[in-house]
């Protein structure tokens, strides 16, 4: 690890102006992430601004009935708080099945959204990588790849997107409001993560300077039902597979609204809007479920070794609304 | 506090538990002598090759580097019998990661900054990582590890295979495996006045010793190596490492103390991994179950610079009576970090083949799997035709079959479904050798009645320092609490390696052997001198008499899992070993062992995945996020239960070795019963969703 400097700003105004100031800066939050890629190398940063401590640690109600999750807010904390475990279990839902208790308990909203790939090409200053060390290549297109991309994947880069949070967030049109030089600004949470193209070391939208200062979640939708599964190598602390975050609303055996959004499957959390298309208005029945998911991983561009993940989605999202759809049974 | 003494087998409490955890306990990298430095390795990013050039002028400019070893600078030593431990010696890359530099700072932060400024120029070769059953250049050797014979044939198990009514003819192929102690291999090497001191994570610091004294043309007298506590082995501490050849270099050339830790990541290409194996497994059998013919072939992969031979065939050599029988290994050098020791070598490996491979059979026969394996209980050991000593494995089987509720299961495969969870069942059998290696003890009493016992023994988490206490205690007629225990320095009397489950007995021999002999000595009469009375005792003799016994514990797993019919992923809802491992000395810490074992075993089913990736000769997986073993979530309901034998051919407390045991035959359990599950027989571990998908 290089020698950095450290500073504690007192205000996001100060952060945000340090951080324009300091183009060899970067935000630090819970760390859980950041640490570790400076300790391999992959992360050099000459100054650490510590955003951990600036009071954006509240979950507070939006005057329309949402939830202003602030950036600082723990993961641990968000995901046991009562609003989000009685309105949003979709979100409590992908936080407790992220990372260990530990991290949990460090990380934060904003430093969640902002994780990187674990890609082990990535990781690895040794070895080539796009994303890192943009134009040297991507080994992993022909290396191990049995946990990247699917969908969405560019020629230079096939690296996955590993937050469980963020699928949440994107399936229920959460946004992520950012603080930078020129003012403020809110991103859908569907589009705060992007494709990897041909500039694949832009994981995100976010703009030099630019700070998360909260996420917001609209109300949710009128009778909806929301969930968040995940396949894994073990029982815990294993990044996915594949995931997926289901919003649905059934009346009358139709769907009436549906949100989908996947995870461990492409560079971003991947909105499903073709199966939601699908979705809108057709019976709330295994058959639409299973033609909506194929609508939209027809777009699939497996690799070598990682084909199973195209199954293992259409499964857990066939598998989620159908549970979703049980549930809207059940409560009548 | 108890005056009475107490029997063997009593669960007592570790001696050092509450120095570990309260973090009192000090370990190989927590030793910080004034002046010390830091050293930090810098692994070969080639997978063969030579080195061209070392530029170090970079990392000598760091703040607090102190010096850089190259094989340019670094001290000559005489060549170590186990060719990993030449470092920095020529400029040879066997493989990645292989140590080309030393950096060694003030600081290791400082360290690890000069390592990243080491510029290193290559002239590399072609590479070739990929073991496959028929590589070009596989060969049979002489010897497979543990000094077996690579090849036995009994009988003519081809013509044998063409006859038998019912045949099983499977191949099964398992990945490299990671040893991943929690405390990473460390050492702290210092010279004063001629003598050298190292601190290090080791599982027999007598070797140690011997290694570097011979390495550095020292004597056993010039040379002291503790190793105190032990964060875990699992066979990867074995052997010397490379660090403490390093440190010891560094601290020769520097004139300080030098502490040299290998970090996570660099673990997999330098203290060993179990080899990757390819095993054909062809069974024969009447139409009754009983076998005719056991043949079992496993090719596997050694380094460029060692041949290390995974001795995977070993086990199929005792477990069952067949009149033919046909055991080979086959081994190819390929451009890989030398495999060596973990936790159970070739049994663990070997007898996942065989016993899903019965399972199969059970299958083909329509047989009850636990009734086809007591079916062909052998009267003899079938290799050598020596009676065994003891044979628990039948008992194992009845005693697990009953514990588990086997009986009222219904054999048709996936035919049991809890929602979307497929559920199954599934058992197999384990063994382990009876091992002894030479040991020496003292035991002295003071004028107090008090004893003092020394042995160079290596506490790696098992429970050495208690059951050690525990024997000697029987063997003096005195409470436990009237005994001290020495361990863990090289100073002591010499000491087995911690390995082949023949710690316990090894050591424990010497000590019986001490303690009787001061016995005997204070029943002669008088009084205790001052200074006291010591005797000592070695069991050469013992350990070089071959016995003629077969020699073995035995137990049986039974595993119940759940597979998730939409995401594949299996999980162990409850899981059963049973084992005949001799007299338990230490119910507490024996039962840690067992379970211990098992959930390797678990993870070596279901998670530990290792990808060898050809193009860069690397392990992908080299930190613990990536490697996956078991979570606690993956471990739920895990009973280990024993069956005490009377077995009086081994030594004299009785005991055969515990360390191993759990981890053989756990994952073919697992595997079988993911077979009754879903009905479908995987032939490759770990059973991951990817595995599974294309089969729900």
């Amino acid at each position: 690890m290089k020698p950095f400097a450290y500073l504690r700003p007192g205000s996001v105004a100060e952060a945000v102006r340090v951080s324009a100031e300091r183009p060899e800066s970067h935000f630090l939050g819970g760390g859980t992430n950041l640490v570790d890629l400076m300790k391999l190398g992959v992360e050099s940063p000459g100054l650490l601004i510590d955003v951990s401590r600036l009071p954006l640690d509240l979950v507070t109600p939006t005057d329309d009935g949402g939830l202003r999750i602030g950036a600082t807010v723990r993961n641990s904390d968000l995901a046991a708080h009562p609003v989000v475990r009685e309105r949003y279990p979709a979100l409590s839902q992908a936080l407790l099945a992220g990372a260990s208790g530990q991290l949990r308990n460090a990380a934060t909203t904003g430093g969640n959204l902002l994780q990187r790939t674990r890609c082990p090409y990535f990781q690895d200053t040794s070895k080539p990588c796009n994303k890192r060390a943009p134009g040297t290549g991507c080994p992993a297109r022909e290396g191990a790849h049995r946990d990247l991309a699917v969908l969405g994947h560019s020629p230079d880069c096939v690296a996955t997107q590993p937050s469980d949070m963020a699928v949440a967030l994107a399936a229920l049109d959460a946004t992520v409001h950012l603080h930078g030089p020129e003012g403020e600004r809110a991103v859908s949470a569907t589009e705060f993560h992007r494709l990897p193209g041909d500039n694949p070391d832009q994981d995100t939208v976010i703009r030099p300077g630019e700070l998360i200062t909260e996420v917001v979640l609209p109300p949710p939708a009128e009778g909806a039902f929301s969930l968040y599964r995940k396949a894994r190598d073990r029982a815990s602390y294993a990044f996915a597979l594949a995931s997926v975050a289901a919003v649905l609303t059934v009346r009358d055996g139709r769907v009436a609204h549906a949100a989908l959004a996947f995870g461990g499957l492409a560079h971003r959390p991947w909105r499903a809007r073709a199966a939601e298309d699908v979705l809108r208005g057709a019976p709330a029945t295994e058959e639409t479920f299973a033609r909506a998911a194929d609508a939209e991983l027809a777009a699939a561009e497996p690799l070598r070794d990682n084909g199973f993940k195209v199954a293992l989605a259409r499964n857990l999202a066939v598998g989620a609304l159908a549970e979703l759809t049980a549930r809207a049974d059940r409560s009548g | 506090m108890s005056h009475a003494p107490q029997p063997l087998g009593e669960p007592v409490v570790r001696r050092e538990g509450r120095e570990k955890v309260t973090g009192t306990a000090r370990y190989a990298a927590e030793h910080h002598p004034a002046g010390l430095l830091y050293g930090r390795i810098v692994p070969a990013t080639v997978a063969s090759g030579r080195i061209t050039a070392i530029r170090t002028a970079d990392a000598l400019a760091v703040p607090g580097v102190h010096t850089v070893l190259t094989h340019e600078n670094a001290p000559r030593i005489e060549e170590p019998d186990d060719p990993v431990l030449a470092v920095l010696q020529n400029t040879r890359v066997p493989h990645r990661g292989w140590p080309v530099a030393l950096v060694v700072a003030e600081s290791l932060e400082a360290a690890r900054a000069g390592a990243e400024a080491v510029r290193v120029e290559y002239d590399s070769a072609d590479h070739d990582t990929v073991l496959t059953w028929d590589h070009p250049g596989m060969y049979t050797p002489e010897k497979a590890n543990g000094g077996y014979p690579a090849v036995r044939e009994r009988g003519d198990a081809e013509a044998a295979l063409a006859e038998a009514p019912v045949t099983v003819d499977a191949t099964y192929t398992l990945g490299g495996l990671h040893n991943h102690p929690m405390e990473p291999h460390a050492s702290s090497a210092r010279w004063a006045d001629g003598h050298l001191s190292v601190h290090d994570s080791s599982q027999g610091s007598t070797t140690v010793r011997d290694t570097l004294g011979q390495a550095l043309g020292l004597g056993d007298d010039e040379v002291t190596v503790v190793s105190e506590h032990v964060g875990g082995g699992f066979g990867s501490k074995g052997t010397p490492r490379p660090q403490v050849v390093l440190a010891a270099m560094a601290a020769r050339l520097t004139g300080q103390p030098v502490q040299v830790s290998v970090p996570r990541r660099y673990m997999p290409a330098l203290v060993g991994h179990r080899a990757p194996t390819v095993q054909r497994v062809r069974l024969g059998a009447d139409r009754d179950g009983t076998l005719r013919v056991v043949s079992h072939e496993i090719a596997t992969h050694t380094s460029r610079i060692k041949e290390f031979v995974e001795q995977a065939a070993v086990p199929a050599r005792i477990m069952y009576a067949s009149p033919h029988s046909s055991t080979v290994h086959r081994v190819v050098p390929l451009d890989v970090p030398s495999p060596s020791w973990m936790r159970a070598p070739g049994e663990a490996s070997g007898m996942y083949a065989l016993e899903s491979a019965m399972d199969e059979l059970a299958c083909a026969l329509g047989i009850d799997p636990v009734e086809l394996r007591l079916r062909n209980e052998p009267a003899t050991e079938p290799d050598s035709g020596r009676p065994f000593s003891s044979r628990g494995l039948a008992g194992c089987l009845n005693e697990g079959a009953r514990r588990f509720g086997w009986y009222e299961r219904d054999p048709r495969p996936a035919a049991r479904q809890e929602g979307r969870l497929l559920l199954g069942t599934g058992v197999a059998s384990a063994t382990y050798p009876v091992l002894l290696s030479p040991s020496a003890a003292s035991a002295h009493v003071a004028p107090d009645g008090l004893y003092t016992v020394r042995v160079n023994a290596t506490d790696i988490g098992t429970g050495a320092r208690t059951v050690l206490a525990q024997i000697a205690a029987a063997a003096l007629g005195t409470p436990q609490d009237n005994v001290t225990i020495e361990i863990g320095s090289s100073d002591l009397p010499f000491g087995s390696v911690a390995g082949g489950s023949s710690g316990t007995a090894s050591w424990g021999t010497a000590v019986h052997k001490a303690a009787t002999a001061l016995v005997r000595r204070l029943a002669e009469g008088g009084t205790v001198p001052p200074e006291g009375v010591t005797v000592t005792a070695d069991t050469e003799e013992e350990a070089s008499q071959d016995s003629p016994y077969s020699r073995h514990a035995f137990g049986a797993h039974f595993a119940e899992v759940a597979v998730d019919s939409l995401t594949g992923e299996v999980r162990v809802r409850r899981m059963l070993g049973v084992f005949a491992a001799g007299r338990i000395l230490n119910a507490r810490t024996a039962r840690s062992q067992f379970i211990g074992g098992m959930v390797m075993g678990l993870g070596m089913a279901l998670t530990e995945g290792s990808t060898m990736d050809p193009v860069y000769g690397d392990f992908t997986e080299r930190d613990l996020a990536s490697y996956h073993v078991p979570a606690c979530a993956d471990v739920t309901d895990l009973q280990a239960h024993w069956i005490d034998e009377d077995d009086h051919h081994l030594n004299p407390m009785g005991s055969k070795g515990i360390g191993e045991i759990g981890i053989v035959g756990t994952a073919a359990a697992i595997g079988n019963a993911v077979r009754h599950a879903t009905g479908a027989r995987l032939r490759s571990l770990p059973l991951t969703p990817d595995k599974l998908l294309p089969y729900l």
